[in-house]
């Protein structure tokens, strides 16, 4: 079994990597994009490939409703050893055609390292992006499309927002 | 009661493939990113010094293990605590060279390597490159030996430093 705190270290020099190719110290609002693309991106590889392998009966996972509830659960577990904090969900969603869930972890732990002070508050998207691709992968491997963002009021509590794509 | 159990291994085995779906993303990342299988290697052995530089703190706050004496007694803690404690498996060591200052670990069941497979054109693209940095990284912050020759006097002062 692979200790969890490896993924916590590989994950810091992802981002350190990524953000290391910039060589002009003031880097345009393009390529910060570009970079936060990136992360999403392998972190949605991850989680669909994690979705792949979930346990026969989490698959047959009945109501949206409960799939949020087994990402905040099972889902942040693995990942970070930890539940999430809470889940909470606009109740219009029966009248509006998007879903709006808003997940809240009042200590992320890929924040908690960098938590005290408000020094490092403009970095912290950087680590979030990862996880926010984990989430949408997985959903999409479950069956469900999303738009997955995540904010930070302080650290190192952050938020992730979850809309729910209806076709 | 078993259910829970159940769900504890459950999560533990999602843990560890998290870690090596992760690190199979990057990987791919780094093929994209650079053209030659060469400068991934290296990119990842950068990568894996800078993970082992501060897993070596995480290791002995845990680990509870004291200073080597000689580097069979190295040998023995990477391969049977270390490796254990982060990977989960325990590599053999084999090869000692005359001198005792050369060995080999050999891996069995490389835990990184799970769903992988690599397509042809990356023949010289070395995998698990990253494990390579984490030891090179972890070592030099514990064995004076292994840092590069500094400044006359330098040495003297690590020497003593370390003793």
């Amino acid at each position: 079994m692979v200790d969890a705190v490896l993924f916590e270290f590989l994950h810091t020099e992802m981002v350190a990597e990524l953000w290391a190719h910039e060589a002009d110290p003031d880097p345009g609002p393009g390529e910060q994009k570009m970079n936060l693309l990136v992360l999403e991106s392998m972190g949605f590889r991850v989680g669909q490939a994690l979705g792949e392998r979930l346990p026969r009966e989490t698959l047959a996972l009945r109501e949206e409703l409960d799939v949020l509830k087994f990402l905040c659960k099972d889902l942040w577990v693995a990942v970070f050893q930890k539940q999430m904090d809470s889940l909470r969900t606009n109740h219009q969603a029966l009248l509006c055609p998007q879903g709006t869930y808003v997940l809240q972890d009042s200590s992320f732990p890929l924040l908690v390292r960098m938590a005290s002070g408000l020094q490092y508050v403009e970095e912290a998207p950087k680590f979030l992006a990862f996880t926010c691709g984990l989430l949408r992968g997985t959903l999409s491997t479950l069956g469900i499309k999303s738009l997955v963002t995540a904010s930070v009021a302080a650290l190192p509590a952050c938020r992730f927002q979850v809309v729910v794509q209806r076709s | 009661m078993s259910r829970q159990a159940n769900r504890g291994t459950e999560s533990k085995k999602m843990s560890s493939e998290l870690f090596t779906l992760t690190y199979g993303a990057l990987v791919t990342q780094l093929c994209k990113d650079y053209e030659n299988d060469e400068d991934v290697n290296k990119q990842l052995d950068k990568m894996g010094y800078n993970i082992g530089v501060r897993l070596i703190e995480d290791f002995l706050a845990r680990s509870n293990v004291g200073r080597c004496h000689d580097f069979r007694e190295t040998a023995d803690v990477i391969a049977k605590v270390a490796f254990k404690m982060y990977l989960g498996i325990t590599p053999s060591i084999t090869n000692w060279s005359p001198a005792g200052d050369e060995f080999s670990l050999i891996l069995e069941n490389n835990p990184l390597v799970d769903f992988v497979e690599l397509p042809d054109n990356h023949s010289s693209l070395i995998y698990s490159n990253l494990l390579c940095g984490v030891l090179r990284g972890a070592l030099e912050m514990v064995s004076a030996a292994l840092y590069p020759p500094g400044p006359p006097g330098m040495e003297q002062g690590l020497g003593k430093t370390f003793a």
